[in-house]
């Protein structure tokens, strides 16, 4: 089924083009490897409800990045598609932050890097309906319904571990400490979110982050978590220079594709 | 039905109606509010559908599901996805609610309440098999991406409920 796309008025130069191109894998990357890493849990959540839930919120993620793959496809009008695009790329061509690409530690670690990513795309999103290209600020404003129930699920996870028992609190504390590092590679800009951002298509990453840890700060206290005082933060997946991790979740996420080209079931 | 700008062509209701959500399939795409256009030019049937959620499988089957209802009639069926504006449970019909609730589901609450009983823990929501609000939230996601799971502590079943989208 194909999608419809919304006619905007910009000029179709190829460098702009090809700025759009990566603006919209900057934003879909990152749904695309947390869908994955999320939907690793199906089958081994830590109770059957927990299971059906983060399985649940892949599937959104994945939703997401189909519409998303399906316009940048398009905007390439070179034959690629979306299962090219999210199947068929080099480990240097994804734009996904480090952050959504780190391991399913412990319940705590998935929790944790959800909710540092969630509060984000919420503030994201909502931002991105504003958008002056109509397709990016319809795919955001479906989807931002779903993010909504995404942050509730994970913060709610948060407080129960972090307010819980001592084991759970501990933790849920060294999750947190861990995975803060990555949380500021969330509001860089590339070349090509600056491009978007001038001409009002993408959003301002920048103005987003005294929000975003004042809001995180808040949910933190809440959970009788201590707030980190680090600030070394790690950086470089949105320029396509990645941790470790994402080899292998590329070799899991390509197999079927890679050894049955144009597989599909 | 509060479906404002939808457009859908009398003459292709009855077909339409006989197309079941396959997750639930006591609705039709129609009690469901995901058609939102279908006109008919030169035996070609054009649909434009809109998704309840981004991922929802359902959503391919019910494009091939009315492709071959059109089919049936001779009729070719040309589905296009629309995402805006994004659906809403608003859009499903008083019928197809009460449907919903005689299958077992639980029909949306406002969204006050909504956020009241998912965030808050209040006791609002209805047990579709003895009407007792004596129920709790087990999951804030249930079967399918679009419902929530509850147990109802009065008869101890447990229930699906269909989460406020707006």
């Amino acid at each position: 089924m194909s999608q419809e796309l919304k006619n905007s008025n910009y000029s179709q130069d190829s460098s702009f083009q090809e700025k759009l191109y990566k603006y919209i894998l900057t934003i879909a990357d990152n749904s695309l490897i947390l869908g994955q890493r999320m939907g690793e849990l199906c089958g081994h959540g830590p109770s059957l409800e927990t299971d059906i839930a983060c399985t649940n919120i892949s599937l959104d993620l994945l939703g997401q990045v189909r519409s998303y793959y399906q316009y940048a496809a398009k905007i390439a009008g070179d034959g690629r598609t979306e299962d090219t695009i999210a199947m068929l790329r080099k480990e240097r061509e994804y734009v996904n932050v480090l952050l959504v690409e780190q391991p399913n530690t412990d319940f705590a670690y998935t929790m944790a890097r959800h909710f540092f990513f969630d509060v984000f795309h919420e503030m994201f999103l909502e931002k991105l309906t504003k958008s002056k290209d109509l397709t990016l600020a319809a795919i955001a404003e479906k989807s931002l319904k779903e993010v909504r129930y995404h942050v509730r699920f994970s913060s709610d996870w948060i407080k129960r571990l972090g307010d819980g028992t001592e084991e759970s609190h501990t933790r849920m504390q060294a999750a947190i400490d861990d995975l803060w590092p990555y949380t500021d590679e969330l509001f860089h800009q590339t070349e090509a979110c600056k491009a978007m951002m001038e001409s009002g298509i993408g959003v301002d990453t920048e103005a987003l982050r005294d929000n975003y840890y004042q809001q995180v700060a808040e949910i933190l206290t809440e959970a009788t978590l201590e707030v980190p005082e680090n600030n070394y933060f790690h950086k470089g997946g949105k320029e396509g220079i990645h941790t470790e991790h994402m080899g292998y979740i590329l070799a899991e996420l390509q197999y079927m594709q890679r050894t049955y080209p144009g597989m599909e079931w | 039905m509060k479906n404002n700008s939808v457009h859908i062509e009398s003459h292709l209701i009855a077909t339409l109606s006989s197309v079941p959500d396959p997750e639930i399939p006591v609705l039709t795409v129609l009690d469901l509010g995901v058609i939102r256009e279908a006109v008919e030019k030169d035996n070609t049937v054009f649909i434009k559908l809109t998704p309840t959620y981004s991922g929802c499988p359902a959503m391919d089957v019910i494009a091939d599901d009315l492709k071959a209802a059109f089919a049936n009639e001779g009729k070719t069926a040309e589905v296009t996805l629309i995402l805006s504006p994004a659906w809403s449970t608003d859009w499903i019909s008083e019928e197809g609610l009460q449907k919903m609730e005689a299958y077992g589901i639980a029909r949306p609450l406002s969204e006050t309440h909504d956020k009241e009983v998912l965030l808050g823990g209040k006791k609002l929501v209805k047990c579709p098999q003895c009407g007792s609000t004596e129920t709790n939230l087990v999951s804030q996601f249930g079967s399918t991406p679009c419902k929530a799971l509850f147990k109802c502590e009065s008869c101890q079943e447990p229930f699906d409920y269909f989460k406020c989208l707006r």
